[in-house]
């Protein structure tokens, strides 16, 4: 996989020789490109400086930081069962899984494990969260070549799938249902029938997405081939997520790892793609979504009966330790380093956000490729501005 | 038909068994990969710890802090996870739930590492793991007072960003880093806001009420106090 990686940048050298030829016969300079912090295609405020030679990228560099808020800090003055409150605006678009990892860290210090029917519907509203997220990502790709129908098929879905999240927690972005021990509360009546019904709807969305965009001449033209990523590099930024298996990681911490979630009494496939191209990257999450959808599915019939809560102390202490969890995040691997020296509130939390490296390669990635490029690139990436700054 | 929901009764669980055995539990596939790696380190590595289907820590010496990136990388911990600090002052300022108009309440400020022990105040924090088999391993190291330590960039490119945050955050500076610039805060930022002894002026200004305020849990009204 490095002859991918070494060949783009043979190219890269050779372009620059011929550029720099024609720029001593023309007398052309570079020019810095500033794209942001406010641009459609940065989904919040990063702000990326290009140095460009005619058309193509010499060197770029995404500038961070618009958007820091300082949670690392924050967390050391908060209780355990606050964080997820603050945890929860990370990755803004799933947040339930932004609150899982934490508390199964806490939980692991503890000694306690969540009941069955916790665990199981903690992993429900996990790939509920990752549906609504990533098929807001699959509409979003559309608008980033210039069609405009993909994005409102994406809103009109997605919101199904925000309803049952409102309607089992209380809040559409920012649910803050999940507790040390369990959760907060059982699900609604008529939750499981609701559910079915739009996960069928998703398979459907998908369906059209996939007629519509993924079929299209023009959207392949501008992804196949466009921002390749061999897989030791990917593995060496630490890559994670679909962008890790777009380049033929077969890598899912959802499977790969033991955790006390439902996962592993699904039956369900990690998909992955050979090419490494914006195109695999966005093939796998289509394919994502749809898993997702028959994860969902078959947990709902296997739900195991008892309390979503099992005892805990009214006032949250930890004991003195350091745990690490991450998950499958719809974005990729998130974690938490939680040190606790025993009070009620962490010692220090360390966030490691997917995004965080997932962006890191940009530099690496944009060298030599052209300026509509850059859009395609960043939108295949997929980041979610809270989840680099947090 | 969302307007008709109807709650489940609150019922409590007990705290899942946590068996009286005397025995510790052990982990053979940690304890082998752990004999791996402190023989490929050698004398690099200053104290290891594996916590049985938990995870893996070692600390080593400043001045292999490279070599183990690259014996790592070497024995198939290929994947970049995080690198980041810890100080390990308890903080003087508290949770900043006290009320300003009183003196400040002497506070304990002794050092106190965490796993695998350490001798300085501040630490540096690295996780890399093996793609496919999900081991990862925390790499620990003690900074000294010259607040600096080589670079992983050479070794895992994903470090750069990770060194970067680091430095603007602890001030630990990393030897042969090529760009340590600010990513967050802007560039005449004085101070290092994740160091303890940076106080979050928020709550010194105006403490904080959340720190009194406990959620009841489900089943908090049948019976009252802490349950143990």
């Amino acid at each position: 996989m490095t002859m991918l990686g070494d060949r783009q940048q043979l190219a890269y050298i050779a372009a620059q020789a011929a550029d720099a030829r024609v720029n001593v016969e023309l007398e052309t300079e570079g020019m810095t490109l500033n794209i942001g912090p406010q641009h459609p295609a940065t989904h919040g405020t990063l702000r990326i400086i290009a140095r460009l030679d005619g058309e193509q990228v010499v060197w770029a560099e995404p500038s961070a930081g618009y958007m820091h808020r300082g949670y690392e800090k924050l967390t050391e003055v908060r209780t355990y069962p606050q964080v997820t409150a603050l945890v929860n605006r990370i990755d803004w678009l799933g947040s339930f899984a932004n609150e899982v990892p934490f508390i199964l860290a806490a939980e692991k210090l503890m000694g306690v494990e969540a009941p069955a029917r916790a665990q199981h519907i903690r992993t429900i509203l996990f790939e509920l969260s990752r549906i609504a997220n990533v098929s807001l990502f699959l509409g979003d790709l559309g608008v980033q070549l210039g069609a405009v129908t993909p994005v409102f098929f994406a809103f009109r879905d997605r919101e199904y799938v925000l309803n049952l999240i409102e309607a089992a927690t209380g809040g559409r972005f920012h649910p803050n249902f999940d507790r040390i021990g369990g959760l907060k509360d059982d699900l609604p009546a008529g939750f499981i029938d609701e559910t079915r019904m739009v996960m069928k709807k998703l398979r459907t969305f998908c369906d059209q997405i996939e007629d519509l965009l993924f079929g299209n001449e023009i959207f392949q033209s501008r992804t196949r081939g466009i921002g390749v990523i061999p897989k030791d590099v990917a593995l060496q930024y630490g890559l994670s997520g679909a962008n890790l298996r777009a380049s033929g990681v077969d890598w899912d911490l959802r499977r790969d790892q033991e955790l006390p979630m439902a996962w592993n009494k699904a039956d369900w496939k990690v998909w992955t793609h050979p090419d490494g191209d914006s195109f695999a990257r966005c093939w796998v999450r289509l394919q994502e979504v749809r898993e997702s959808t028959k994860i969902v599915d078959q947990l709902l019939d296997t739900i195991p009966s008892g309390p979503v809560m099992a005892k805990v102390p009214k006032i949250i202490k930890v004991p003195e330790g350091e745990a690490w969890v991450s998950t499958e995040n719809p974005l990729g691997e998130m974690g938490y380093y939680v040190v606790s020296q025993g009070d009620q509130g962490p010692f220090r939390v360390k966030i490691r956000s997917a995004s965080f490296n997932n962006i890191s390669i940009v530099p690496w990635l944009l060298k030599g490729v052209y300026v509509p490029d850059i859009i395609t690139i960043l939108a295949s990436l997929y980041f979610i501005l809270g989840d680099i700054d947090r | 038909m969302w307007s008709m929901v109807s709650r489940l009764k609150r019922e409590v669980f007990p705290l899942s068994s946590t068996d009286t055995t005397t025995e510790a539990p052990r982990d053979e596939r940690r304890d082998a990969e752990m004999a791996r790696i402190t023989g490929a380190l050698g004398a690099a590595v200053l104290d290891s710890l594996v916590k049985a289907n938990d995870d893996m820590w070692i600390r080593v010496s400043a001045d292999a802090w490279r070599t183990t990136g690259e014996t790592l990388k070497s024995l198939g911990y290929s994947y970049f996870c995080f690198l980041s600090g810890i100080d390990w002052l308890p903080s003087p300022f508290g949770k900043g739930e006290e009320d300003p108009t009183e003196p400040t309440p002497e506070r304990d400020s002794t050092i106190k590492q965490g796993y695998t022990g350490g001798a300085t105040r501040f630490q540096v924090i690295a996780r890399v793991m093996q793609p496919f088999t999900s081991l990862g391993v925390n790499i620990k190291v003690d900074i000294d007072d010259s607040m600096a330590i080589d670079s992983w960039c050479s070794v895992y490119a994903g470090a750069n960003w990770h060194e970067r945050e680091t430095h603007e955050m602890f001030g630990i500076g990393f030897n042969g880093h090529p760009d340590l610039r600010n990513m967050y805060l802007p560039s005449d930022f004085e101070g290092f806001p994740l160091r303890k002894d940076f106080p979050l002026l928020a709550r010194i200004v105006k403490p904080w009420p959340g720190i009194v305020d406990v959620e009841p849990l489900p089943g908090d009204d049948e019976q009252e106090g802490e349950a143990s």
